[in-house]
C-alpha cells in the first residue's frame, strides 16, 4: 500500500514535468519553425523600400514596421506617465508611509495589481464615453487613452518592485545613514536608492514588456489593423501583439498566416529580451549583497 | 516575492526606515505621498465608472433580463447568463487540470526529481511567464485546434476543451511559483531532521512538507483561479465564442472578458453597453473578491508582514 502511494507521487511527478516540457517544446518549435523562414526585411517592410518606409515617406502594407513603431510608441508613452508616479508611489510606501498607511496602501495596489486587464481598457472604453457625453462630443479611443490604460496595468508592478528592492536591502546599509549622522532623507536618497537602483530597474523593465505584450487593454482603447503609423497622439495606431490576435482571426492568404508567424515571433523574442536582461539584473543585485 | 530576506521585517517593524506618522519632513514628500494616494484610488476610480454604467440597470429593476440566458441584441435580449457560466466552467477546469500538474512539478523540484534538474526546471518555469499571452493563444490556434479537429472530429476544434488546455499551460507557471516559494521556506528546515528518522523522501513531502505550507497550496489554487478568469485572449481566440451554455467539452463557449472585447470591437448599440459595464462589474468584483480572500490568508499566515 505505501509502496504504491510512493511510486505513485513519484510517476505523477515526473509525469507532470514530462507533460510541461513538452507543451512548452511543441509550443517553442512550432512558432521557431514557421516564423524563422519569414524572418527578414520583406516581413518588416513589405515591398516599400526600406530607407524611405523607416521615416514615413512611404506607406507600408502587410508588414511589421507599423506596428512596431506603434508599440514603441505606446510602451514609451505608458512608461512615462506611469513610471514617475509608480516610483514615488514605492519609495514613499517603502520609506515615508506610517505602517497602517503602508497596509491599507498595499491592499488597495495589490487589488488593483489583480484587476484584470480587460477591465482597464473596459475603463477607457468609459472614459471615452463619459467625454463624448459631457465635455468633448468628438473624443474618440487613441494611441494617449491606450497608453493611460497600459500605465495603469502596469503602475502596481512598478510600486511593488520599487518598494521590495528597497525592503530587501541588508539591514547594515540601512544603518549606515543613521550611524553617519545623515537625516532619514538623507539616507533615502543617498545611500538606499543607489543601491536599489538595480532593482528598481529590473522591476521596470519588466514593467515595460507587461506593456509590449498585453493585447486586451489596447483592443477596446484605440488599436486597429491598418492604422499605418501612428498619426499623433490622438490617432488610431496599430501594435504588435493586436496584429497576432487579427491576424490569427482573419488572415486571408497564406503570406498574411505567414506574416503573423513572424509578427509572434517577433513579439517573443522582444519580450524575452525584456524578461532575460530584468532576470540577470535581479541575479547580479542578489550575488551583490549576499557576497558582502 | 522572489526575495527572501528575512532581516527586512524586524528591521521595518523597528521603525528606524519609517518615518514618524502623518508629519511632513520635506516639501518632496508631500509629492511622493500624493503618488502613493493617487496609486491606491485608482481602484475606486474604475469601481466608479463601472458601477455608473452598468447603474441604469440596476435603478430600473431590469436585473432579471441581465441575467438570463439569450444574448440576442437585435432583440433587445442581453442576457449574460452563458458567459458567467462559460467563465466559471473555463477557469475551474483550467485549474483542475493545471494545479495537480502545478503540483507534481514542485514536488520533482523539491526532491523527487535529480537534483541536477531541479534549477533549469525552475529557470524554464521562470522565463514562462515572459511568454505573451496572445503567443499561447496564436500557437493553440495553429497547433492545438486542428489537432483536436482531428482526434475528435467534432466541429470546429474550437471549444472549451482548446482553450482549457491553453489556459492551463498559462496558469501553470503562477501556480508552480507559489507552492515552490512556501516550499522552499518548508523543506529545508524539515528534511535533515526527516531524512535522520528515516523518512523516505516521497513520504516526507506528502505527510510533513505539504501540509505544512497549506498556505501557499491555497493561495496558489486561489490565485491559479483569478488569473483564469481574468484573461481574455485565450477564450477569446480558442473558445469558439458561441453564446451559450455548452452541452460538453467540444462545444464552443464564451467567456466575460471575450464577451466585453468583442461587444466592445464590433461596436453595437449603446443599449448594449449597460449589460457590458454590468459584466465588467462582476468580473471586477469577482477579483477584487479573490484579490482580498487571498490578502486575507496572507495577513493570517505571516501576520506581521503587510503582504509583498
Amino acid at each position: 500500500m505505501n509502496r504504491l502511494v510512493t511510486l505513485l507521487i513519484r510517476g505523477w511527478s515526473w509525469f507532470s514535468v514530462l507533460l510541461f516540457c513538452s507543451a512548452l517544446a511543441s509550443l517553442l518549435w512550432f512558432l521557431l519553425r514557421h516564423g524563422v523562414p519569414t524572418l527578414g526585411l520583406e516581413l518588416f517592410f513589405g515591398d516599400a523600400p526600406v530607407g524611405k518606409a523607416i521615416l514615413g515617406q512611404v506607406r507600408v502594407w502587410d508588414a511589421l514596421w507599423p506596428a512596431c513603431v506603434g508599440t514603441l510608441l505606446l510602451v514609451l508613452l505608458a512608461a512615462l506617465m506611469a513610471l514617475p508616479l509608480g516610483i514615488a508611489a514605492g519609495i514613499y510606501l517603502a520609506c515615508f508611509a506610517a505602517p497602517r498607511f503602508r497596509q491599507i496602501m498595499s491592499l488597495s495596489v495589490e487589488l488593483l495589481a489583480g484587476t484584470p486587464s480587460i477591465i482597464m481598457g473596459l475603463f477607457g472604453f468609459a472614459l471615452i464615453l463619459f467625454l463624448r457625453k459631457t465635455f468633448f462630443p468628438a473624443a474618440n479611443t487613441s494611441l494617449l487613452l491606450a497608453a493611460g490604460c497600459l500605465a495603469l496595468l502596469i503602475l502596481p508592478y512598478l510600486i511593488f518592485t520599487t518598494r521590495a528592492a528597497l525592503d530587501s536591502l541588508p539591514a547594515g546599509l540601512k544603518m549606515i545613514g543613521p550611524g553617519l549622522g545623515l537625516s532619514h532623507l538623507e539616507t533615502v536618497f543617498h545611500i538606499l536608492l543607489p543601491a536599489a537602483g538595480r532593482g528598481i530597474i529590473g522591476g521596470v523593465i519588466l514593467a515595460l514588456g507587461r506593456a509590449a505584450e498585453d493585447t486586451a487593454v489596447i483592443m477596446l482603447t484605440g488599436v486597429i489593423a491598418n492604422a499605418g503609423l501612428p498619426h499623433g497622439l490622438l490617432g488610431k495606431f496599430e501594435a504588435l501583439p493586436f496584429r497576432i490576435y487579427f491576424l490569427a482571426a482573419e488572415y486571408q492568404s497564406q503570406a498574411q498566416l505567414d506574416s503573423a508567424y513572424g509578427t509572434a515571433l517577433v513579439l517573443l523574442c522582444l519580450t524575452g529580451l525584456l524578461y532575460c536582461s530584468a532576470f540577470l539584473l535581479h541575479k547580479t543585485l542578489e550575488w551583490r549583497w549576499n557576497r558582502q | 516575492m522572489l526575495n527572501r530576506n528575512s532581516g527586512k521585517r524586524d528591521f521595518t517593524a523597528g521603525g528606524r526606515l519609517t518615518s514618524p506618522a502623518g508629519r511632513i519632513h520635506f516639501p518632496g514628500e508631500l509629492l511622493l505621498r500624493s503618488a502613493a494616494l493617487f496609486s491606491a484610488l485608482i481602484i475606486f476610480a474604475l469601481f466608479g465608472f463601472l458601477a455608473y454604467f452598468s447603474l441604469p440597470l440596476f435603478i430600473e429593476g431590469r436585473l432579471g433580463e441581465l441575467f438570463s440566458l439569450h444574448w440576442r441584441p437585435f432583440q433587445g435580449q442581453f442576457g449574460i447568463l452563458p458567459m458567467i457560466v462559460g467563465t466559471l466552467l473555463l477557469a475551474l477546469s483550467a485549474l483542475a487540470l493545471a494545479y495537480p500538474l502545478g503540483l507534481g512539478i514542485c514536488l520533482f523540484i523539491h526532491g523527487l526529481g535529480p537534483a541536477l534538474l531541479a534549477r533549469p526546471l525552475l529557470l524554464l518555469v521562470q522565463g514562462m511567464t515572459g511568454i505573451p499571452t496572445v503567443v499561447y493563444g496564436f500557437v493553440s490556434v495553429f497547433l492545438l485546434v486542428p489537432l483536436l479537429r482531428n482526434l475528435f472530429a467534432h466541429g470546429s476544434g474550437f471549444s472549451l476543451l482548446a482553450a482549457l488546455l491553453t489556459l492551463a499551460l498559462l496558469i501553470l507557471p503562477t501556480i508552480v511559483l507559489l507552492i515552490h516559494s512556501q516550499l522552499g521556506q518548508v523543506v529545508p528546515a524539515l528534511r535533515l531532521t526527516a531524512t535522520a528518522l528515516g523518512i523516505a523522501r516521497e513520504r516526507e513531502l506528502l505527510y510533513i512538507s505539504l501540509p505544512a505550507s497549506s498556505y501557499g497550496l491555497l493561495a496558489a489554487a486561489i490565485l491559479g483561479f483569478g488569473r483564469a478568469v481574468g484573461d481574455t485572449l485565450i477564450a477569446l481566440m480558442v473558445a469558439g465564442n458561441a453564446a451559450r451554455i455548452p452541452d460538453s467539452a467540444f462545444d464552443s463557449i464564451r467567456t466575460l472578458t471575450a464577451h466585453i472585447a468583442l461587444v466592445v470591437s464590433t461596436d453595437s448599440q449603446s443599449t448594449t453597453y449597460q449589460s457590458l459595464f454590468a459584466g465588467g462589474l462582476i468580473l471586477f468584483l469577482t477579483t477584487a473578491a479573490i484579490n482580498l480572500l487571498l490578502h486575507r490568508i496572507k495577513s493570517r499566515a505571516c501576520p506581521s508582514g503587510d503582504g509583498s
